[in-house]
């Protein structure tokens, strides 16, 4: 009979694997790189407007080992999200959990490629989540506040639940300890503002 | 098949629901609100010292997004605790935990409600003592050390552990960069004396006073190595009134051995103001015992 401490650490793995299957590196020319957020089999990346800021050309490191060129459909500074497009097609996903029913104190997992390291993964609490929460900045749009150890170029990747599904693109951090996510159901939103509005994909 | 990760995930977040009603938003400051906890349905909330900055226009924000005017019943700078009394009654009080408390590495969630709704931090137990004193003098029944993020506005929330019980209040201001908890039973003693008197009743002697080493034969003599040389003596104080004088050393007061200041502020408790109390003094290198009567200050 396995411990609860051993069968919590089989667990583990799995949701890292699955929040790791949708987790690409963005290279923005030579101004480094980030992490970005497989949400469509067909090539469409949600990552961060920061990541992409610049004027470097694009380029999309996927799972696989394929390095892609990659177009912006589309890019919202304020709410800090981009969505780009590369060539592919049978691009692997993550399940899409529900974001308004994050609970403070819920367990989550964050993937990205901090200081570089490719797909390093760190874990905590849900600190809070929504509109007006104090101390941060453009506090008047939601977020979800984390208990977990996030750096620059976890900016864009995933954030998974326990069962492994996406509830928010990783945004920003407020020193080592606490950090910030998008939550997935404004994700949603931009992106249908965004296939919605006249092709206007551009290449750089 | 039942995933533990999910059980536990589901444990804490459901905990964080549980433990939430008792928890509310304090707004005694300028900068970001912070946190504190019912203490009693009538009204009573206690909190952080150092989080409620004003003693007037204090509001607290209740779990159902209702603000209620809070008068200050009283504060103990040098335990970082602080009563308020909120209007009108029929708040949810906090199950406190009695017991054993928790073992170092213990799994423990840190809340807080510097907005509207209820936040969580989760850590572990990093640490647990005998009684301490705060630099400030605060006498705490037991040193409980997490290493919980401190999110703003957290000071003056509650400790929880996993069935929800609070183990004592968080704060950030008593130990520089270390998450401390002040144990539910200070914040019992603390609440009771700030409800009775308004303030914290010490002991007060009126004598600045530095540890200084004896010579050998008295140090054989007395059984001790070191005593306190008074520096100062306060005019018109207790000190003064009972004759002690620049020079002496103390070596002991009522009968307990005074070795180094801490010694000193411990005997200076709120049970002996008021009372006639031997102090033995080393003066002109002979052993003499002077009464004085302890003073009291808030």
């Amino acid at each position: 009979m396995p411990t609860v401490w051993e069968q919590l650490n089989a667990e583990l793995p799995p949701v890292v694997d699955r929040a790791q299957s949708a987790l690409v590196q963005i290279r923005n020319g030579g101004q480094g790189f980030g992490a970005g957020t497989i949400w469509h089999a067909d090539g469409l990346i949600v990552t961060n407007a920061h990541v992409i800021a610049g004027r470097g050309a694009l380029r999309v490191a996927l799972p696989d080992g394929r390095t892609l060129p990659a177009t912006i459909l589309a890019s919202d500074p304020d709410r800090d999200l981009a969505a780009l497009v590369v060539t592919a097609s049978d691009l692997p996903t993550v399940e899409l959990g529900d974001s308004r029913r994050v609970r403070p104190g819920e367990w989550v997992m964050a993937v990205g490629h901090p200081w570089g390291v490719a797909g390093a993964v760190t874990g905590g609490v849900v600190i809070g989540m929504g509109a007006g929460l104090p101390e941060i900045p453009r506090a008047h749009h939601e977020w979800i506040a984390l208990d977990l150890h996030m750096r620059p170029g976890h900016s864009g990747g995933p954030l998974v639940d326990v069962a492994g599904r996406l509830i928010g693109i990783n945004t920003m951090i407020a020193g080592p300890d606490v950090g910030f996510a998008v939550p997935l159901h404004v994700v949603a939103r931009f992106l249908k503002r965004a296939l919605a509005a006249p092709q206007r994909a551009r290449s750089r | 098949m039942t995933s533990v990760l999910q059980t536990l995930s589901q444990d804490m977040a459901a905990t964080v629901e549980a433990a939430g009603p008792a928890v509310v938003r304090v707004e005694g400051r300028r900068r970001v609100p912070a946190t504190g906890v019912v203490w009693s349905a009538d009204g009573l909330i206690v909190t952080a010292h150092h989080v409620v900055s004003r003693d007037e226009r204090i509001t607290v924000g209740l779990p159902d997004g209702s603000t209620r005017p809070a008068a200050l019943v009283g504060r103990d700078p040098s335990t970082d605790l602080a009563v308020l009394r909120a209007d009108g009654g029929g708040l949810t009080p906090a199950a406190w935990a009695s017991g054993d408390g928790p073992g170092v590495g213990q799994l423990v969630l840190a809340l807080g409600r510097p907005g509207r709704s209820v936040q969580a931090t989760l850590g572990i137990v990093s640490a647990l003592g005998e009684s301490w004193r705060t630099p400030a003098g605060g006498q705490i029944d037991r040193y409980l050390q997490t290493d919980v993020v401190m999110y703003p506005g957290f000071s003056g929330g509650p400790l929880v552990d996993a069935s929800g019980q609070v183990l004592g209040l968080n704060t950030s201001a008593l130990l520089r960069g270390i998450s401390v908890t002040v144990p539910a039973a200070t914040v019992r003693a603390v609440a009771d004396a700030l409800l009775a008197h308004g303030h914290i009743r010490r002991g007060y002697l009126g004598v600045g006073a530095q540890p200084v080493r004896l010579p050998e034969a008295l140090a054989g003599q007395i059984g001790q190595e070191t005593g306190l040389l008074i520096a100062s003596v306060e005019p018109g104080s207790p000190a003064d009134s009972g004759g002690l004088m620049l020079g002496d050393t103390i070596v002991a007061l009522d009968g307990h051995p005074v070795h180094h200041m801490d010694d000193l502020l411990a005997l200076l408790g709120g049970d002996r103001a008021g009372k006639a109390v031997p102090v033995r003094v080393v003066r002109g290198g002979q052993v003499q015992d002077v009464t004085v009567t302890i003073g009291e200050r808030a």
